[in-house]
């Protein structure tokens, strides 16, 4: 194996195949239609032969002579006994048949004509275009001939019975032409002008003798062309009949051999590659044995591929068709066989012709033969080729761990010993790796192969570890487990977009889930109800280098999408922010050291005040902490405040989903922006942290308490909505009295429609709006609706005062019996109730009719989920095909992989969709930057040089060997 | 290009000395010019240090700019509804939104499952209800219920039409008087059906040539389909008053789209009216237009979706290479997907066997270039890190060390 000079492929070149090419590449001709013999043995010049190369090993290939495994296969051959056609190409025989001469084999084209189509041909090459339109053009063309202009000969039309049969058709007279022209001849019973044609008027009108009509009359004489077209004229009637005469296979292949080289090619057709003849089939390749393994079963029987199936078949065929030929057999009886060979061949190729029925196993499966290999999801291209299944990998159920950093994954310690990266052994990693191997595999940081330098791959085990370690020395590779700060890839289906996989650090941890930061779920959409995901193991330096710097989570914090975080406090991470920072509670020193207990943060700054108990520190104190110096940043809230931030001093307003949140969170983004993604990592980090221990401190729960209002509260809601009713009753009376004024360009119906739907949907915010009124400030399921935690104030509406219309294709519910919804109301009731109005709240639960109403709706909701995905999947797969071919040069233009320029500047600016946000006009603040350069506010001149040119982005190192960082965060304070 | 007061052609040589863009040079000069005094070495501290912050925003060469943008795209695809609601509003016309209307548009469908235009006026026009509605008649197909009512008399075998006065002068608002409209409406029905027509002041009546009940119900079946002015198309025409920087004017919205012939109507604002057939525009304005109306239409149904954060860049790329060609090709099997170079890309990605088979016959040959072909070759794919040639510990020795 390692003898062989490694090469790669350089182009792929298609054509059709030459006959003698099949024989000449052929390892065998095969002529048995048995696989083994009784002693299991492959039978010579059998479907198994053993020069088709070898599956079963200890075999030796008898034309490469090498063994299973390395022997790649080799093709044979059947020699039909006759010539066949190849499914695939039946529609461009039937073109040539018709835009070629039946007689001399020329294209039916003039010499002018032709070289118009050369032409054609070669600016549809230079443009890029189908050549298969300037073929279709000039077979059109072609057809129009009536005889050939080279050798004269008449053409006669060709008619295609799917799947591959052929017929010439000429119109000869009818055999019945004397009773048809004797019809014709007799008046019209139903129309009295009508006298009929007796014989010497007839003669008169078509000019041919009296006495020939009569012959012809009597049947004894049969009108030439001529004298045919003048009695159809006179007459009006139609003499001929079509005659079809079949082309057999070997008919077309005589015919398609007489066409010249130079014609083909006016068709775009490569005479050289691909002569028309070799769409006939004489030799039928087989595949190497390696390309349609048998299964052996557990009782010992072999069981073959479809594809050797199908050969059997072929080779049956092909002998009885010889047999029969040899012996004289009649005709018809030929001809029989040689369909039921175009049959076996047209099936072995593709299974799928529609009008034939597909040849199937005898459990009546379709078999899958070639075509079937290839095409669709699971076929060879897009199943096997574009996407491959890996070693290296794993899969298992994922978990949550707020202790972890969002760059780090859990690893189950089963899965960390299963899983090996490859390492070279030098002086240096000498010592490192033999302490692998001689902990042997089942102990955790060991290793669970080793490779010589001669190539040889040992497995270690428990009995020779020890030994194997002693001989380990620079040259070998070492297979060792996989350890904490390795890097690897973690990846959750379905893979929309670039941080689906993302490189995680090794962390590796008991029990036998992967555990995650919470902060990471937002890009790749997980959450822990049974999500599964795959961690792959890089193999080469390069890789991992690769992945560290350009792939790990923290260099993924920007989406491309909108320029703004993806990642950042989710959840309870911004109920705690909220609770913390919202009405500036006061700690004492004990409880905010408690606080930052899991940040890096171990020292306070002077207490922010003092009171009866001692001083104390405020919740924006504590939060600032965690802020970068020099950090300014003024923004809106959506708890409905402003929050300032001067010089990483949080001096007012409320953190949440805004400030912090995944999602366009501002504070995290600027840190991203201004400072690095290493400090933005930090501070999610620590977020997180401290917003986790921020509520513990207060306690947060939910439950259905939480959503009740007071008595006073539902009758209120109660009379909202009597309200609405008294005001759709109205509606309905207007509506029944055919007073309703129609909306412009809205039936009355549907005026009516619109205005009870928003009657009821004002009724719904009414009552929602009084809930939300006698909800306390501090009641858990405000806080996090305010805060943009989860839930919104609807959800909260439908808990706690009424839950509203039901919707079917956004109208009420109309559908169900006629004239009404269901059998509870009268014909025709246009009221909110008869149509899907929910009144009661989901904690007061509703009534058997209003949750009947309600399950119509939510039907619709998951119906529409299942329709999007599979229609958005292939809208995404559509949209990479089309564009995955685009990169940006240098130049700053972005063309595809043949050079083609499809934008000069990437986004007409050439600034890059991660580091802009979509919804800011400049990158470049040139106000500010004359501003800083004119007022000159710079502490050093190193500063000022940076400020001045543009930023070397620093190499990414592993979390635990940051050490640069850890000096920074301690700086904050 | 403006002339500045405060820039000197030192200050212009430092900052054309830059990489910057034309757009920020200009804002350069814009900020040196309104404070004044600044001198040249600020001058190029300024040009300087805004190039710093522009190379620094700049994308960087060998991104894979395309997947990225198609993944920009794809991605909230997963979040739209698939529900075509109406636009918010009461008397709005119905749109197709949400994910089929942002397949329809990579479709490049030859028609939009609802054809509709946005129709702005001329200042005049604009500014005068009653001026808006002349363009309204000009513009809706008007057809006979519109006009009056029609009766059938079976005994006569005559259909009998009633015009509205008040209607046909309202509808022509050139015609001095209803009974000329009612001759020309009377010769319409003429001329489109075949038939003689009576007609008397504000009826007219007509029937089959020879009595058929079946003639007769035919005819008034034809009679409603025939539009008496307007365009076909447009089936619907709603006026709105909005309200704009510069005061208020009235827009049309029409259900059904002729944006070639709406565009020749007088009062018509052909610069700024539009159609949300993509086919229609570039065949209008051209190519270039027909871009910006891809970009338009696909932001404008994100945006409805609330998924209008995605970045317009991304869209952009899109349009570009659905316009690429010149003409406007759809994203898929029938448009760049189907005419890749590539035998093996073509199929890979979809009817794979035809592709094949094809390019047999025609003796096309794969030199293995792009993404999908080395993915299938097992080479690294040419772009990003995979493009980069570069070669680590490959010094040459000389021949005489060995």
């Amino acid at each position: 194996m390692s003898t062989q000079t490694p090469k790669q492929l350089g182009g792929i070149d298609f054509g059709l195949m030459d006959p003698e090419t099949y024989r000449d590449i052929s390892a065998t001709k095969v002529i048995t239609a048995d696989t083994y013999d009784d002693d299991g043995y492959p039978i010579d010049m059998g479907l198994m032969d053993p020069r088709l190369g070898v599956i079963d090993p200890g075999l030796e290939c008898r034309t490469c002579g090498q063994h299973s495994g390395s022997c790649p296969g080799h093709f044979g051959h059947i020699e039909l006994a006759a010539p066949v056609i190849h499914v695939g190409f039946t529609t461009l025989i039937r073109r040539l048949l018709r835009a070629t001469c039946r007689e001399c084999g020329r294209l039916t084209l003039t010499e002018i004509e032709m070289e118009e189509f050369r032409d054609e041909l070669d600016r549809a090459e230079d443009l890029g275009k189908d050549p298969d339109t300037v073929l279709k053009s000039a077979v059109r063309q072609a057809r129009k001939a009536g005889n050939c202009p080279h050798c004269g000969e008449p053409q006669a039309d060709i008619k295609h019975e799917k799947p591959t049969t052929y017929y010439e058709v000429q119109n000869v007279l009818s055999g019945e032409y004397s009773e048809i022209i004797a019809e014709a001849m007799q008046p019209d019973d139903e129309d009295e002008d009508d006298e009929g044609m007796s014989p010497q008027a007839l003669s008169d009108e078509t000019g041919i003798p009296l006495d020939r009509i009569n012959q012809i009359l009597g049947g004894e004489f049969r009108p030439r062309d001529e004298g045919r077209r003048a009695l159809e004229k006179a007459l009006d009637v139609d003499l001929t009949e079509e005659d079809m005469n079949k082309l057999m296979a070997s008919d077309i292949r005589d015919w398609f051999e007489q066409i010249p080289d130079s014609d083909i090619e006016v068709l775009g057709i490569d005479a050289a590659d691909s002569r028309p003849e070799w769409m006939i089939m004489t030799v039928l390749p087989v595949p190497p044995v390696t390309a349609r393994p048998s299964i052996t079963l557990d009782n010992g029987q072999r069981s073959e591929d479809d594809l050797t199936h199908k050969l059997v078949d072929i080779i049956r065929i092909n002998q009885r068709f010889m047999e029969n030929r040899e012996a004289g057999a009649p005709q018809l009886i030929i001809e029989d066989l040689w369909e039921l060979l175009q049959y076996h061949v047209t099936t072995f190729v593709d299974n799928e012709i529609s009008g034939t029925p597909p040849a199937r196993h005898r459990s009546g499966r379709p078999l899958k033969t070639l075509s079937q290999r290839l095409k669709g999801k699971e076929g060879r291209f897009r199943g096997s080729l574009s996407g491959k299944r890996v070693n290296f990998s794993a899969r298992t159920v994922i978990s949550p761990d707020p202790t972890l950093s969002l760059n780090e994954v859990g690893v189950p310690d089963r899965v960390a010993s299963e899983m090996t990266i490859t390492i070279n052994v030098t002086d240096r990693t000498l010592e490192e790796a033999k302490q692998y191997v001689a902990n042997g595999p089942e102990t955790h940081p060991g290793a669970n192969y080793v490779k010589r330098p001669d190539g040889r791959r040992l497995k270690v085990t428990e009995k020779n570890c020890e030994e194997l370690a002693t001989k380990i020395e620079a040259g070998w590779e070492v297979n060792r487990h996989l350890i904490d700060g390795d890097i690897v890839i973690f990846n959750r289906q379905p893979s929309l977009h670039r941080m689906s996989i993302m490189a995680h650090e090794v962390v590796v941890m008991p029990y036998k889930t992967f555990r995650l930061n919470t902060t990471v779920c937002p890009p790749y959409n997980a959450d822990f109800d049974g999500d599964e995901m795959n961690m792959h193991a890089l193999q080469t330096e390069e890789s991992r280098a690769e992945a560290r710097v350009l792939m790990r989570v923290q260099e993924q914090i920007l989406s491309p999408r909108f320029g703004e975080n993806i990642i950042g406090a989710i959840q309870d991470h911004i109920s705690g922010t909220y609770l913390l920072t919202h009405d500036n509670p006061q700690f004492t020193e004990t409880q905010a050291l408690d606080l930052l207990r899991a940040t890096q943060v171990d020292e306070l700054p002077e207490p922010d005040g003092e009171d009866e108990t001692g001083p104390y520190w405020t919740g924006r104190t504590v939060f600032s902490l965690l802020l970068p110096d020099g950090l300014d940043l003024e923004f809106d809230s959506s708890a409905g405040d402003t929050v300032i931030i001067e010089d990483g001093q949080h001096l007012q307003g409320t953190i949440d989903e805004d400030a912090v949140g995944a999602f366009g969170g501002e504070i995290v983004d600027t840190i991203v922006k201004q400072y690095s993604e290493t400090r933005a990592r930090v501070f999610i980090n620590e977020v997180a942290a401290l917003a986790m221990r921020a509520i513990m401190h207060f306690g947060f729960s939910i439950g259905i308490d939480d959503e009740s209002i007071p008595p006073v509260a539902d009758e209120q809601v109660d009379e909202a909505i009597d309200n609405a009713y008294g005001r759709i009753d109205e509606l309905i009376e207007t509506y029944r009295a055919g007073d309703l004024e129609s909306l412009p360009g809205r039936t009355v119906d549907e005026t009516l429609e619109m205005k009870i739907m928003q009657t009821l949907g004002k009724a719904r915010d009414s009552a929602g709006e009084i809930a939300e009124d006698h909800f306390a400030d501090d009641n858990p399921a405000v806080v996090m609706a305010r805060s943009g935690a989860r839930g919104s104030m609807l959800n909260l509406t439908q808990m706690a005062g009424c839950v509203g219309q039901q919707a079917v294709r956004g109208e009420r519910i109309n559908r169900g019996y006629e004239d009404r919804t269901l059998a509870h109301y009268e014909p025709n009731d246009l009221s909110a109730e008869a149509h899907g109005f929910v009144e009661n709240s989901y904690r007061g639960g509703l009534t058997p009719r209003e949750f009947f109403f309600h399950a119509m709706g939510g039907r619709e909701g998951l119906v529409d989920t299942a329709v999007r995905t599979s229609k958005s999947g292939y809208l995404q797969r559509r949209l990479i095909n089309a564009l995955s071919e685009l990169e940006v040069q240098y130049d700053g233009t972005v063309r595809d992989t043949s050079d083609r320029v499809v934008q000069f500047e990437f986004g007409e600016d050439g600034t890059s969709p991660v580091k802009v946000s979509s919804d800011e006009d400049f990158a470049v603040d040139v106000e500010g930057i004359t501003d800083r350069v004119l007022d000159a506010e710079f502490d050093s001149e190193i500063e000022k040089e940076s400020f001045l040119t543009p930023s070397e982005p620093p190499t990414n190192l592993s979390e635990h060997t940051d050490t640069a960082l850890s000096s920074e965060v301690e700086s904050d304070d | 290009m403006t002339e500045y007061d405060h820039v000197t052609d030192d200050i212009k040589a430092v900052v054309e000395d830059t990489e910057l863009p034309r757009r920020l040079r200009r804002r350069v000069y814009d900020s040196i010019e309104e404070r004044e005094g600044v001198t040249t070495e600020q001058a190029d501290e300024i040009a300087r240090a805004a190039e710093a912050e522009y190379l620094d925003a700049r994308i960087e060469p060998l991104e894979p700019a395309g997947t990225v943008s198609a993944q920009s795209i794809g991605e909230p695809g997963t979040q739209m509804t698939m529900n075509t609601f109406h636009y918010a509003g009461v008397a709005e016309i119905d749109v197709t939104q949400g994910l089929p209307r942002l397949i329809e548009l990579v479709d490049a469908r030859k028609e939009p499952d609802t054809p509709m235009m946005t129709v702005y006026l001329d200042d005049e026009y604009a500014e005068d209800r009653e001026k808006a509605r002349e363009v309204v008649w000009a513009l809706e197909a008007t057809k006979i219920l519109a006009l009056g009512d029609v009766s059938t008399n079976v005994a006569d075998m005559v259909v009998r039409i009633d015009l509205n006065e008040e209607t046909l002068l309202e509808r022509w608002p050139t015609a001095d008087a209803a009974e000329p409209v009612a001759a020309e409406i009377a010769e319409t029905i003429e001329d489109a059906l075949g038939v003689d027509t009576r007609h008397q002041g504000m009826a007219i009546e007509f029937g089959p040539s020879e009595p058929s009940y079946r003639e007769l119900l035919q005819l008034v079946e034809e009679l409603r389909e025939i539009v008496f002015k307007g365009i076909e198309e447009i089936s619907r025409v709603v006026i709105r008053k909005e309200e704009l920087d510069d005061g208020e004017e009235f827009v049309l919205y029409t259900e059904g789209s002729a944006f070639g012939d709406v565009l020749r109507i007088d009062g018509v604002d052909a610069s700024r009216s539009t159609c949300n057939n993509i086919h229609e525009i570039h065949e209008e304005l051209g190519i270039e237009a027909a871009r910006e109306a891809i970009i338009n239409e696909t932001i404008d149904t994100l945006r409805e979706q609330g998924l209008d954060d995605v970045n317009v860049r991304h869209l952009m790329l899109v349009a570009d290479i659905m316009t690429n060609e010149g003409t406007i090709e759809s994203i898929g099997r029938h448009g760049i997907s189907g005419s890749k170079d590539s035998v093996l890309a073509r199929a890979a990605f979809e009817v794979t066997v035809n592709h094949l088979l094809d390019a047999a016959i025609h003796g096309e040959s794969d030199d293995l270039n792009g993404i999908i072909e080395n993915v299938i070759s097992g080479k690294p794919v040419s772009v990003g890190t995979g493009d980069v040639k570069l070669r680590m510990g490959s010094m040459e020795t000389s021949p005489a060390d060995d």
